[in-house]
């Protein structure tokens, strides 16, 4: 009786881990597609960016300077 | 308990003339506030009204003497610097060495950002107005709150609140409150430290700025909870919390969660609601500079009662009394917006614990993080890369074909919860439901008899009197459309409307 609970239990959590491995796949593909549409999405808004900084970043950023407030 | 209380945000803009690091930013604060007014006002030369202005005095129960304070806390003297009382009820002027935009007197969050907003129009027009002055350099206007070279300027929000609460127990709740909202209210910062050497990026603009945990000061030593009491109303009912904690928002969603949250806590402080609460810290100056370097949010707090927790646990506290707080008092009866702070509240924390950037079109740091993440992959850069350093800069420019917030939220990628139309009449029109409505309206309506105005009154100059008279308009939430409404359209002029309130 053991044995066969401890087969019947393995059993389960193979095929538990097949589930599991396949659900993890998916997820993983999902979220590689998400990552890439998300990353396609960022491009966009960082051309959009690209347009309207100013030039010359380095002196821009070095001539902003600010007299202390409250 | 609800978000409804008066409120307003006073926010000091940057101010830059590019390639002119070194010009006199007095001046040209001066220039902007000056050329804004003369767009939109005919004969009016009001002045502000210092009377009723007590910036020595303490919440703790006394008075700085002058002799005391540092020159930059003397903020009711009148320099003779360019002040403008908008028709919108709230106030254009040069503070230190800044242009400053005071929204009038809102009743709610939702109106808070809309009159923010407005504020944000007012300066990028008066900016515009400056570039068509013959002569004049360009002046750019940027709403944030540090130079990364170590000066700071502030972003005030205001709350009417019951005097009877105690102050000991405003400081002992709204300290972690604070330390840990950042997690949503911050706008995002390249650099660490005062001056920003340190590479790297932060939550908030403002947090490196603070040194104490309680005080008077906001130019110096600024503390986390500032004691400035000086209400503009009733002292004996009512004082004014002056929260100099906060960062100048772009964003909507976040602007709204700050004053709605901040409403919320101040609800349950007067209600008593907070008294088992112990979030105390032992050092939450401290603690509020970690929490803003850490953008993964991992950070625990310690609590002095040696519990360790994350920023956003710390907020999910004071969201469980909220929510507890308002189902105990309303029910069902809760009003809209009270429902909509909270449960925007509960989502934002709940994503933040799990997908912070999901938050990436919602709320400011995330959406400039989310920016700048993206620089540092296409292009290979790093934190000190500059172009980083020009976009957090240039997220707050004013001008909407600069303005990179202003480009995402054009382009749908940050969300906004107002309309133009809507913005466009704040910018113009005061609040119905405050006070604001008749400084506002008196503005618009008598503007060349109104001498001076101020928080608490409208002071009327009118051909036939002598002396100039005082309207005071202590009560903020009395003058309203409602109440005087039917008065000034019945009013042709300031003579006759003072003729009918003597009556």
């Amino acid at each position: 009786m053991p044995t066969r609970d401890t087969g019947e239990h393995q059993h389960r959590t193979r095929e538990g881990d097949a589930d599991q491995v396949e659900e993890t796949v998916a997820a993983s593909s999902d979220l590689a597609e998400r990552k890439e549409a998300l990353d396609a999405d960022i491009d966009a808004i960082l051309e959009d960016i690209d347009e309207a900084l100013e030039t010359n970043a380095e002196e821009f950023v070095r001539g902003f300077v600010q007299k202390g407030g409250q | 308990m609800t978000v409804h209380r008066i409120m307003g945000i006073e926010t000091e803009y940057g101010v830059s003339v590019p390639g002119h690091p070194h010009v006199n930013a007095m001046l040209t604060s001066s220039q902007v506030v000056t050329a804004y007014a003369a767009s939109v006002v005919r004969g009016s030369r009001a002045r502000w009204d210092y009377d009723e202005e007590h910036p020595l005095r303490d919440a703790r129960g006394f008075d700085m003497t002058r002799a005391e304070a540092d020159p930059t806390q003397l903020t009711d003297e009148d320099m003779g610097l360019a002040n403008l009382i908008l028709t919108n009820g709230g106030r254009l002027y040069v503070d230190h060495a800044h242009p400053e935009y005071s929204s009038p007197e809102v009743s709610n969050p939702r109106d808070g950002v809309l009159w923010d907003k407005a504020g944000e129009r007012i300066m990028a027009r008066a900016a515009e107005l400056v570039r068509l002055l013959p002569n004049a350099q360009p002046v750019n206007l940027y709403k944030n709150n540090t130079d990364n070279k170590g000066a700071s300027y502030g972003t005030h929000e205001n709350y009417l609140m019951s005097r009877q609460t105690p102050f000991a127990e405003v400081v002992k709740h709204l300290t972690p409150f604070f330390v840990t909202r950042q997690v949503v209210t911050g706008s995002g910062r390249v650099g660490l430290g005062q001056d920003g050497r340190k590479h790297g990026f932060q939550l908030s603009q403002r947090a490196d700025f603070f040194e104490v945990e309680v005080g008077l000061e906001t130019t110096l030593k600024r503390p986390i909870i500032n004691t400035r009491d000086e209400p503009h109303a009733d002292p004996e009912r009512y004082r004014r919390l002056h929260v100099i904690v906060g960062d100048a928002n772009l964003a909507e969603v976040s602007t709204y969660l700050k004053l709605g949250t901040t409403a919320l806590v101040l609800a349950m402080l007067e209600d008593g609601f907070l008294v088992d609460l112990d979030l105390v810290m032992d050092d939450p100056v401290r603690e509020m500079h970690q929490v803003s370097h850490d953008p993964t949010l991992a950070h625990l707090v310690t609590l002095r009662s040696g519990r360790r927790m994350t920023a956003v646990q710390v907020q999910l506290e004071f969201l469980d009394l909220a929510r507890k707080h308002v189902e105990d008092r309303l029910g069902s009866d809760v009003d809209p917006q009270t429902a909509d702070v909270l449960a925007r509240w509960e989502s934002g924390l709940t994503r933040l614990e799990s997908d912070p950037m999901s938050l990436a079109s919602e709320l400011d740091w995330v959406a400039k993080l989310q920016v700048l993440e993206g620089y540092r992959r296409r292009d290979g850069v790093d934190w000190d890369d500059a172009r980083l350093h020009l976009v957090d800069l240039q997220y707050s420019d004013v001008r909407p074909d600069k303005g990179l917030a202003q480009r995402m939220q054009a382009r749908g990628s940050l969300v906004r919860i107002t309309t133009d139309a809507e913005v466009e009449a704040a910018v113009a029109g005061a609040p119905h439901d405050t006070r604001a409505w008749f400084r506002g309206e008196c503005m618009r309506r008598y503007a060349e008899h109104v001498a001076a105005a101020s928080w608490d009154s409208v002071i009327f100059d009118v051909p036939g009197r002598d002396a100039l008279q005082r309207v005071p308009t202590l009560e903020p939430t009395r003058g309203t459309r409602a109440s005087v409404g039917a008065l000034l359209d019945r009013s042709p002029d300031a003579a006759s409307l003072l003729a009918a309130l003597n009556t």
